[in-house]
């Protein structure tokens, strides 16, 4: 099986462009900033939600915690995966307890990401509210699990791939669609 | 997993996180017998993969459905309080269960060989066994045998190789490192299991060794235990034991050896019982471990063992984060999954 790129779904200043707009969004729906605290799902969420974190310092001038979750231990899928996951530590400093919590991640498919987090959250305490931020949606759920900010829609099939490339975990900068081919 | 995107976790460039050093390689184990045939970096790598299980240690909610619908055997052939409950601790904390079989309670008395016993257990169809023996080697026949996971949790004076993880770990946590120590083993160092353990793990990472009890105990045969290039030296000087010492690992006296030969229990306290006056010629902060249980009063004085030098709580907790470690490594994916993938590549 080999993947084979099939184009461009954002370059680097897209990507900047969309998170300045998300994080807009979250401060106008949350009316400001207090009790917010953002959680990336590692990997590629946790440098999404500490840009989000950054524009929305320099928009509210108010800062806003970040942590880091790592769901492997939560995953529904462990007993068939083809690979064992490493495990990463979670870094989350504060009490989630009565906190308006942002979930960000890269991409939202299955939503079975989603739901492993959110029992994460829920082993550290009771957040007031939980919310869902993504950089992209690509459709096919599984679970009934939406997002509440979203960089981008867009429309897959099956067998292509979302591929997220940050500079943090990445050394490059862009979103890319590619293909599986047999 | 989506079958969509199984395609997209199998790149080597999505093994490494952000936070793990880029040269993060991770391995597969089948069992865990001893210390002695791991590599360093096979070491290093569960210790760093505990470190997810010692923040769960202090999540409010401890239990996870990691490996609900699994079953540990706890098949412990010797009596063993702390071993065996933190061994059943760190399953139920995965949400597996414990199967537990006790010397006291079992066919042995009654005839029943090993084999059979084992047999019997692995007919009740456990994902994997942990077990205590006191023959030397009994862990390693028993993985010869059967087709599940075999964790070792002490094999007569052979090894405990979980011991010296949550040691070696317990250590790192506290002064950063494990490389390049020097390592003072105070006791019964021929008939331990936890001191042969610590010094193929801490020898593997250049730690120099320092053996001291009394001489009965310290045959000379033991400074050749060690990895290639480690030293270890005897010693039944305890003040010379402690110069320079950066951890002292305390092991417990056992009581029911004290008779072959005879030694007074208040000449060994005499002579060996680390107190604080001794602990001062070590390096300032040194660290003091026990694998328990402690008896106070005897090889530790009770304001060494609750001074802040001691790490023997730290250790408890640790244990219970090894072992969910390695329950997890060896019981949490397919035994025929590969090593290393990204965390959330496949089904997000």
């Amino acid at each position: 099986m080999r993947v084979v790129e099939k184009s461009q779904l954002m370059s680097a200043t897209e990507i900047d462009r969309t998170l300045q707009r998300v994080a807009h969004e979250i401060v106008e729906k949350s009316g400001g900033s207090l009790n917010l605290a953002l959680i990336g799902i590692r990997r590629r969420g946790v440098p999404l939600a500490q840009r989000i974190a950054q524009a929305m310092r320099e928009i509210d001038r108010v800062e806003v915690p970040v942590g880091t979750l790592d769901i492997t231990l939560y995953r529904d899928d462990l007993s068939k995966v083809a690979a064992q996951p490493v495990l990463q530590s979670s870094d989350i400093a504060f009490s989630v307890d009565d906190k308006d919590l942002i979930l960000v991640d890269d991409v939202l498919y299955t939503g079975r990401t989603v739901r492993a987090a959110m029992n994460g959250l829920f082993d550290l305490g009771r957040p007031r509210t939980v919310r869902l931020c993504v950089l992209i949606d690509r459709g096919h759920r599984e679970m009934p699990i939406e997002a509440s900010f979203v960089g981008r829609m867009v429309q897959t099939s099956d067998n292509e791939i979302i591929e997220v490339r940050l500079r943090e975990v990445d050394q490059e900068e862009r979103v890319m669609l590619v293909e599986r081919v047999e | 997993m989506n079958p969509a995107t199984a395609g997209a976790h199998m790149r080597e460039d999505l093994v490494v996180g952000e936070s793990a050093p880029r040269d993060v390689v991770p391995h597969r184990f089948r069992h865990l017998l001893g210390i002695e045939p791991l590599t360093a970096e096979q070491i290093q790598f569960l210790l760093d993969q505990s470190k997810p299980f010692q923040e769960i240690q202090r999540h409010p909610l401890k239990k996870l459905a990691t490996l609900r619908g699994k079953s540990v055997a706890l098949a412990f052939f010797e009596p063993s309080t702390r071993t065996r409950i933190s061994f059943a601790t760190a399953a139920s904390r995965l949400g597996a269960d414990a199967m537990n079989l006790q010397a006291e309670a079992s066919s042995l008395k009654k005839g029943e060989s090993l084999l059979d016993t084992v047999h019997t257990l692995d007919a009740m169809k456990p994902d994997c066994i942990v077990m205590r023996h006191n023959s030397s080697g009994a862990a390693d026949f028993v993985a010869r045998h059967l087709e599940i996971p075999v964790i070792n949790a002490g094999d007569g004076t052979h090894e405990h190789p979980s011991q010296a993880l949550l040691d070696a770990l317990t250590i790192r946590d506290r002064i950063d490192k494990i490389e390049g120590l020097n390592v003072t083993i105070l006791g019964d160092i021929q008939h331990s299991r936890v001191a042969r353990s610590n010094i193929h793990l801490l020898g593997k990472f250049g730690c120099n060794f320092t053996l001291c009890g009394p001489a009965m105990w310290l045959p000379r045969e033991l400074e050749q235990i060690g990895p290639p290039g480690c030293t270890i030296r005897r010693t039944s000087r305890i003040d010379e034991a402690m110069e320079g010492a950066d951890a002292v690992i305390v092991l417990r006296v056992q009581q029911e050896r004290m008779n072959e030969p005879a030694l007074p229990m208040g000449e060994y306290i005499l002579l060996y019982q680390l107190t604080e006056e001794r602990l001062r010629r070590a390096r300032p902060g040194a660290l003091v471990l026990h694998p328990g249980p402690m008896i106070r009063g005897l090889e530790i004085d009770p304001a060494v063992a609750d001074g802040p030098q001691s790490c023997v709580l730290e250790q408890v907790t640790n244990g219970v984060a090894v072992r969910m470690m390695l329950l997890y490594l060896m019981v949490g994916t397919p035994a025929d999954a590969a090593p290393g993938a990204d965390a959330t590549a496949e089904s997000k």
